[in-house]
Formats: C-alpha cells, structure tokens, sequence
C-alpha cells in the first residue's frame, strides 16, 4: 500500500477547516448542488472524509410518560480525524470507547450532537432526503455478527441484490440477477448459492455476504466494524486478505474498527487509539507501535498476548488497575488520569489537547505524532528488549 | 488402573491418596450429537490428561469439540440429543461416566468447578453476589446466613474486589465485565476444587483487563495447587499461561506439547497454519497467511485425516488412513516428552 | 433451524449441534428457508398430525354440513323423537346420537353448529391479529409518544375482564348475529397481540440486519414489510392459533349463558344450555354438544403447540 497518510497533513489539519460549499438543503437547487458534489470523484490521496468535533451524548432519561434528562451518557466527545482516499484508518479501543458509535455516526445512522462530518465537502449529519441517500450509496458498512446482519428470511440473492431495489438505478432490472452472482464471485462464494439461506452458511462464508451486499453500490468508503472478530482464526486471515483484496481492486478506503491490536495494525495505514469518547493518540500505524507517546496505548500494546512465549518474556507488561470510568460520569481532565501512572494534578484540572506534543515538535523522529497527554514520553512496548 | 474400586463411588480426598492416578484422565471420549440432519460427530477418541498445580490449555476453534469434551466432563452435556458412545472419564482414577447421578452431584462442584466465558448470563440477576457466593456454602457446608456472607467477603477480597464488604449486597449487574468474570472465579473457588475448567473466560473481555484476570487465575491456581484446563481459541493467551498444550480439530487432538515447543516448531500443519495466520503487533507483514477452505462439517467429517482437504501437505495416504496420535521425536531419534502430532507426516513438518 | 444468534462463533458447539457451522455442499444440499424448516418439523410431529386432522374435518363440517347429514338441525318432531336415546348402530343417520327436547336430531345439530363456532373463533382470531399487529408494530418500530399512547389504550383494554367486558358489550345488542359476537370479542381481545408484536418487533429492530438496510437507505415500508415483519411474526402466529381455541369456548359460554348466539342460529353452546334442563333424564342431549366443544377446543391448542414447537424449537 501507498505512504498516504503523510504526516505533514496530519499535522497541519487539526486547525484547518475543510472548503465548504454552503448548500441549503432545504430546496432543490441546494440538493442538486449537494448531490452534484457528492458524484464528483476524490484523488487518490486527498481526504475524502474530514470529521471535526463530533460529539453524541445519549440522553439518560428518567419517568415513563414524562420524561426528563438526569445526564447523559458522553459516547462520542469531541472527535477529530481524516481519512484519505485509499486508505485504512484503523480506530481501537476497549469497549465503551465509542469506536461504535462513531461508525454509526458516520452512516448516519445516529444524528450527531454535535460536530461535523466532511463528505467531499458536505457536512452529512445536515443532509437529509435525496442528497442522504447520495451519501448512503457511496458509504457502506461492515457488520461484526455475520449471524444477526444478515436477514434469516431472506436469499441470499435478496440479500446482496437489496441494494439496487433502493438505488434502481444503480443496476437495472434485468441486470441485477447477474450483478448478485458476480458478486459472490468478487468475495469468493459459489454464484451457484444464490438460493441459499443465512443459516445455511458458516459464519465465514456469512462475512463474505455481508462483504458482498456492502460492495453492491460500489461504494468509496466502507466503514467496517469489528469485521473479523467474531471469526475463527482460520477464518479471519481470508476475510482480512479479501478485504486488502477488494480495496485495491475497487479503489476503497475504509474505517477499520476493532478491538484487536495485532489485527488493525496488519491492515491500517494510520490509527486511531479511542479511550472513553475521546482520541488518545493517532498517527501511521509505525508511529503509534513502534513509538507510541500516549500512556494508554502503551498500556493497551503491552496487554496485548502474544503468541509467543519467548517474545514475551522479553516484554514489559504494564497492567493498568481498575475499569473504564462510566462515560456518563468521565473523570476530569484527562480521562485515562484514573488508571495513569504518570497522572499529576495538571492531568486533572486541563483537558490535553490532541497534537504533536512540544517536545517533538519539529523533530525527525516518528514520536513526532499527535497525542493527547501532557508528558507525552515515547515508550517501546511491542518489541523484546 | 482399569480396576476401579466400587466400593466408595466418590474419590477418596486429597491427603490419603497414595496411588499414581493423574487428576484427571480422559480416555477415548467420543460425543455425538443426533440432529435432524444426521448424526453430528463433536467428539471422536479424545485423550487427555491434567495432574494438580498443572495447566493444560486446550485449543481449538469452533467446532473443534473442545467445549463439547469439558462439558462432557462436567456432566452438563445436552443428553440427549447429546450421546456419549464410548469413553471414560477418570476423576481420580474413577470413572465419572458409571457413577451414580448423586455421586456426581457431589464432585461437580466441590471438587471440579467451571468458569464460563459469559459471566452476566451464569451469575442470576435476580440475587445479589453475596447471596449467591454465600448459597454455595449455605448447601455444601450448611453454614448460617451470617457465616456465608462473611466467607463471600473473604473470597470477594481473594479475587482482588476493590471494596468487597460494601459491594457484597451489589447486583451482578452493577459490576463491570471484568469485576463479573472475578466473580465467577469466586464462585468457582469457594469450595476449593482440585479442577478448574475455565471455557473462554477472557474472551468477553478487554485487553486490558484480559491481562488482569489471567494473572489472578494463574495465581490462584499456585496458590491453591489446582489443576486448570483452560479452553480457549487464542493462541496469545494460551503462550501467557499454559504448561502444556492440546490442539482439537474435529473433534480429535491432532498435537500435544510443552507450551515453548508447540510455538517454536508445531509437529502439525494446522498448528503451523493457525501460528502463521495471526498478524503480529511487532512488525508490519505482507498478505496474511490463511488456512484454505472451512471448518469441518461434523455430520460428513472427511475420511482419513479430517484436515486433509485443507492441508498444503497432503498427500493419498492422508486422504484414506486416519493419523494416530504419533510420539514426536528429535531428528536422531531423542525423546521429546509429551510432544505428539497426528499427521502422517510429523517429520516433515518438523524437522523438513 | 432457528437463527444462530450466537454473537460469539468462538462457543458455538456448546450443546447446540445444529448450529455448528455446517458448510455447503455444492449440490447436495437444497434451498431451506426457515418456513420450510418449520414445516419438516410440524409434519414428523403427532400431536400437529393429529390435530390438523381434527381440524380440517371441522373446518368440512362447517363449510359442507350436507356431506355429514342429510338432516336438518331444525326439523323438531316431537312427536315420534323426543329425548330420543341414541342408536349407535346408525352411523351418521338423523338418530345416531339421538334427539333433543324439541325432537331434533342432535347429531344433526352438531354437524351444523361447527359453522358458528368455526366462523366465530376464525373471524374473531382474523380481526385480533390483523388489529394487534397494527398496535403491536406501530407502537414497537416507533416508539417514543405514539408507543406511549397506544400502550396506554391497550393497558385500558387488558384491564377489563374478557368474559365480563363481552357480556356487557354483548346485552346493548338486540340482535346477536354470528358478526355482533365477532366484533365484540375482538374488540375485547386484540391486546394480548399487541403485546407480544411489539415485544417481537423491538427485538427486532435493534437487529444488524435492520440496521444495515437503514444504510442503505432503505424506507420506512421497506425495512418494516422486508425486514421486520416477516421475523417478528412468528410468535404472533403462535399465540393466535392458541387464542383460536380459547375464543371457540369463549362463544360457547356466552352462547350457553344466553348473551352469545341466539336461536335460530345453530350453536353448541346454546344446545347445551338446552340441554342441561334434561340433565337427569337425558343426559346425551348435553353430553354431545359439550364433547364437541372440548375435541374442537383440544385441537387448536394442540395445533398451536406443535406450531410453537415447529417455529421456536428452543422452547422445547
């Protein structure tokens, strides 16, 4: 894959704001200006997703009939990043990070509290009615359970050609049998199943149809989450090379979400490392494992078991105490400070600021990647001493 | 050893017993699962053994029959549909399988405990954890209600629960993933068993908390000189903790070995291709290696060995001849103890 | 086989055979869907064998009761056949089971009354389901006000007790057709429906599948007549086949105690109200009518059960 997330971009993105083309959306000249500019092809390289504060508090209510808000649960609180054209952006984090909820976000498939998210320059979360469903084409997800994202009574047919039902005019009619088939060709399945139901697969063989329903539209991002975790090894490995497969084939660049360290760094050009809502650290995927800065990536890379005794013992382990705080009730300041071996009082009264930390600052070194803590240190956690 | 005394169906205690019984000996279990579809075969010839302050870590993906075989043990197999044809079961020398369902009552329990990987769904949500970590002693000790939660603190304080006087009256959901499968340790421990058999059980949890309750598993099991079968499908986690490894595919153990040897040269071509298909966190790698084709179906299991039709090694004989369990040797012949593989071509593999 | 809802593949065997991953064989295996799955299992099972029988034979009484006898259920003769005894001998002759007070031919009589029986248990489970379904689903997919007011309305409707509400409802009506007595328990009984569709469909609405449809940028129509009702009907289907019994004895009783159907409509309820006064000297004149009742109400519980057995094996 292509050096594409350069790290000057990187570096001088958090400040700037995307080129935006004022559209009201409300009437149909504005709409056909947005749908316009949502055909218009991106560069190779050039972001093509900009997402700027994003933030989803989900409303703790209280009563029945009546209800009235006691708090709110802060999933999402104030993310920022890009993805570029043709890329992997890999996003990790335990549970309750809100690695979920931004790919929700994302598919608009929940409404934003607030923020922004930059398709070729239209902020997505304002679209609505035929410019949404522009968006919807070209975005596409990947499911985790291939058990419950499939409907069990539908064919498998149904299923992958449900697409252009929505969007007829992606295939016609009588084009759609064989575009189904050649799909499950694309993903390696038998077009000969095209009869089949759900249940009658494997969960790998399940993927590759959730894989194949979100290729039907030729999308130009997929975002994919958790993918390959509830796979079994075997499994995982196809499933991983098929999507590197189809994203060189097909021109894609996708969000890559998950829990598995080993497997995001395989697949990413740049990640993402989320605690409680918020990003900790983000750069190339050598920046963040070979020279993570941010204490809770190490903490989370050294965690990590490896399958091998030997490399192990060579390793440092830093086993953080305690669980993830309630993201209704995150602590203050920084948030990783509770579970922190370095926390001092600064890290409970300031909010760190995710950014190239002073002291690498115009620096050659690949710890010279933004991160959000105040004694930024870098740290080999991966590697046997 | 196949004279099994009937006399006193349950196992004498630990301190008087002066035979060479291992803990626990599996022998030729076979489980089969009678479906509509035909008969699913989970389990076919399964040998094993754990002694005390011993852990065997027993790997395997889905369908392999690793869960199926500890459920077998436990005696919480689904029967029917489940059948167990043949096999024993030797729980100190003693088969569990011809003991009374009484008799088997007592050891589950007391003297082997389970964990689970989902510890919300095992814990009841209706009583507190005081409560259910006290009925433990309450029906096996018959200690009064006073005596019981005392002894919960005791054991919440062993597994290592901040504040564990205060959160005695807590629900299990107010406790967090990792707090839970902390829990169920408890749980597991209260009457402390010899055997523990752990399915999964930091599967549903965060890296970072994986890490936690792992230590606190192995330390226990030092403490406590308890033998562990630990089932899992992670070959991370099996490197961190085992002492020896079993491999299931099939419903067969295809290879055993200490834990340092299986990692550095796998006697298996599935070992090898489950090893080369996991990404690693150190290095950047080029395309993954991926094992072809499925899983098994266990109602049409292949003839032969069950992997051939996804092994890059095989050959006519593997197509036909099912592999016995050979012992593993050094190139010039030298033992390598506990080491076995079961493939025709175990040289090859190792040594070519 | 039902869905492997198993969000973990990693402890699938676990006493679940059916669900470890079984791969397809190019051809050996054909097209299933879960319908047709349910159907292999209903018809290996007795109890669904038994009571489909049962069933049908009813369901031909009612449409065709010439083809059971050739008499009328209303030619009374009193002189020759009053409280006739039965002559078992006669199969299916207008003196079979005998005669009632009024010299009428009770075997007769209950071919005939299967009609209202049928016509009010099937009319009354076609309007519950349809009317809580709609409830039911609306309340579910929906949620939020709508979901607030209509579960308020269907916890008015729970609250009034279902033989007492019908028998109120039942006596403003001067004339009590086989249509009046549907439409009053209907409106009485839909809530229990409702209940279980928007149990049924907010479980399936939090479903992946749902959720991918909606990123495709499915509609509301679609992602509800594709994607949700067809999972969520199930359990509907279940509870209305053992509601369909309950509403053949619930006429029955009204019948029986005077505010359900009305001469000259044919009913067994109203035969064993009649019959109950020639208890001492004639007891086959209640007995008859009151064996029908129970064979009809025993098979479409019957037939309900195996349904549920067939759509959700795990409850087994």
């Amino acid at each position: 894959m292509a050096e594409l997330g350069k790290k000057d971009d990187a570096v001088e993105r958090a400040d700037a704001t995307p080129n935006t083309t004022e559209v009201d959306v409300v009437d149909a000249a504005g709409e056909d200006a947005a749908v316009a500019a949502i055909e218009k092809p991106v560069r190779r390289g050039e972001p093509i997703l900009q997402v700027r504060n994003l933030v989803k508090h989900f409303p703790l209510t209280q009563g029945i009939l009546f209800k009235k808000q006691v708090g709110a649960v802060k999933a999402v609180d104030g993310v920022s990043f890009d993805l570029y054209q043709g890329e992997t952006l890999g996003i990790v984090g335990e549970s309750g990070c809100g690695k979920s909820t931004v790919a929700k976000l994302l598919m608009t498939l929940e409404r934003a509290t607030a923020g922004e998210v930059f398709y070729k320059g239209q902020d997505i979360t304002k679209l609505s009615g035929r410019a949404l469903k522009a968006v919807r084409r070209n975005i596409q997800m990947v499911f985790q359970d291939p058990y419950t994202s499939l409907n069990p009574r539908m064919t498998v047919g149904d299923i992958i050609g449900e697409p252009f039902d929505i969007h007829p005019e992606v295939a016609p009619k009588g084009d759609r049998r064989r575009r189904v088939q050649e799909l499950l060709d694309v993903v390696g399945l038998n077009p000969e199943y095209i009869n089949r139901y759900p249940h009658q697969f494997s969960g790998g063989q399940r993927q590759r149809i959730g894989i194949a329903r979100g290729l039907a539209l030729n999308p130009e991002i997929i975002i994919c989450d958790e993918p390959v975790s509830a796979l079994d090894v075997s499994v995982q490995a196809q499933v991983v090379n098929l999507m590197e497969k189809l994203q060189d084939e097909f021109n894609l660049s996708y969000v890559f979400i998950a829990h598995d360290l080993s497997i995001v760094r395989h697949i990413s050009d740049r990640v993402g490392v989320m605690y409680l809502g918020k990003i900790a650290e983000i750069g190339t995927d050598s920046e963040i494992y070979d020279h993570p800065t941010h204490p809770y990536t190490q903490a989370l890379l050294s965690a990590v078991p490896v399958p091998d005794p030997e490399a192990r013992e060579g390793r440092e382990r830093i086993i953080l105490t305690g669980d993830v705080p309630s993201p209704a009730n995150p602590p203050s300041g920084c948030r990783f400070r509770t579970r922190c071996w370095k926390a001092q009082d600064k890290c409970a009264e300031e909010v760190p600021l995710l950014a190239v930390p002073e002291r690498f600052k115009g620096q050659d070194t690949q710890a010279a990647h933004e991160s959000a803590c105040h004694f930024a240190e870098e740290k080999d956690v991966v590697h046997a001493a | 050893m196949t004279i099994i005394d009937n006399t006193s169906a349950v196992p004498a205690p630990r301190a008087d017993d002066g035979n060479s019984a291992p803990l626990l000996e599996v022998r030729d279990l076979h489980v089969e699962f009678h479906t509509r579809d035909g008969v699913a075969r989970a389990v076919n010839g399964v040998n094993y053994t754990v002694d005390a302050g011993e852990t065997l870590a027993v790997l395997g993906e889905s369908g392999s029959g690793k869960s199926v075989t500890a459920q077998a043990i436990m005696g919480i197999l689904d029967m029917p549909p489940g059948r167990i044809p043949q096999g024993e079961i030797l729980f100190r020398g003693q088969d569990m399988l011809k003991m009374s369902a009484e008799d088997r009552r007592k050891i589950r329990g007391s003297k082997i405990a389970m964990i689970f990987q989902d510890a919300l769904s095992s814990l009841n949500p209706v009583l507190t954890v005081g409560y259910q970590l006290g009925e433990m002693f309450r029906v096996h000790e018959g200690l009064s209600k006073k005596e019981a939660k005392a002894k919960a603190i005791e054991l919440m304080d062993q597994v290592k629960i901040p504040a564990a006087a205060a959160r005695v009256n807590d629900y299990p959901h107010q406790f967090s993933g990792g707090m839970r499968q902390r829990i169920m340790i408890a749980m597991a421990l209260a009457l402390e068993p010899d055997l523990i058999i752990a399915d999964e059980p930091t599967t549903a949890l965060d890296v970072t908390v994986q890490a936690q309750v792992m230590d606190l598993l192995a330390e226990l099991q030092r403490e406590y000189h308890m033998g562990l079968i630990l089932i899992t499908h992670d070959l991370g986690v099996v490197a961190d903790v085992a002492d020896k490894i079993a491999v299931m595919y099939a419903g067969r153990i295809v290879e055993t070995a200490p834990v340092h040897e299986l990692y550095k040269r796998p006697a298996h071509p599935y070992t090898r291709g489950l090893l080369d298909s996991i990404p690693r966190l150190d290095q950047k790698g080029q395309e993954l290696y991926a094992i072809q084709g499925l899983p098994p179906n266990l109602l049409k299991i292949p003839t032969g060995c069950a992997f051939n039709p996804r092994c890059p090694k095989a050959q006519d004989i593997c197509r036909t001849d099912t592999p016995p369990l050979y012992d593993v040797t050094e190139r010039d012949g030298g033992a390598l103890p506990g080491r076995r593989s079961a493939c025709h071509f175990w040289k090859e593999q190792i040594h070519g | 086989m039902p869905e492997a809802l198993d969000t973990s593949a990693k402890k699938l065997p676990a006493g679940e055979p059916a669900t470890v991953p079984v791969p397809v064989d190019a051809k050996a295996e054909k097209t299933r869907s879960l319908w047709s799955d349910a159907w292999h299992d209903l018809r290996r099972s007795p109890m669904f064998v038994i009571s489909a029988v049962l069933i049908v034979l009813l369901l031909v009484m009612a449409a065709f009761p010439g083809l059971f006898t050739g008499a009328s259920p209303r030619d009374a003769d009193l002189s020759n056949h009053y409280l006739g005894a039965p002559n078992w001998s006669h199969f299916f002759q207008a003196d079979w089971l005998g005669y009632d007070g009024q010299g009428r031919s009770i075997w007769a009589r209950m071919v005939h009354g299967a009609r209202a029986s049928i016509i009010v248990s099937v009319g009354v489970t076609a309007l519950v389901t349809i009317l809580g379904t709609l409830v039911g689903v609306l309340a579910g997919y929906f949620g939020g006000w709508l979901d607030a007011i209509l579960f308020r309305l269907t916890d008015v409707f729970s609250g009034i007790p279902f033989m007492l509400g019908a028998m109120v409802v039942l006596t403003t009506f001067a004339e009590r057709t086989v249509w009046v007595v549907v439409l009053a328990l209907a409106f009485l009984g839909w809530t229990t429906i409702a209940r279980v569709a928007r149990g049924s469909v907010i479980t399936i609405k939090q479903a992946d599948y749902v959720t991918a449809a909606k990123a495709l940028g499915a509609s509301t129509s679609r992602i509800l007549f594709r994607h949700i009702l067809p999972n969520a009907i199930a359990p509907v289907i279940v509870v209305a086949t053992i509601a369909l019994g309950g509403y053949i004895a619930a006429e029955a009783t009204l019948s029986y105690l005077g505010i359900g159907l009305a001469e000259p409509t044919v009913s067994w309820g109203i035969d064993v109200s009649a019959g109950k006064d020639q208890l001492r000297n004639a007891p086959h004149v209640l007995m008859m009518p009151s064996v029908m009742v129970s064979i009809t109400v025993l098979a479409f519980l019957m037939f309900g059960e195996a349904v549920r057995n067939a759509l959700d094996p795990k409850m087994r």
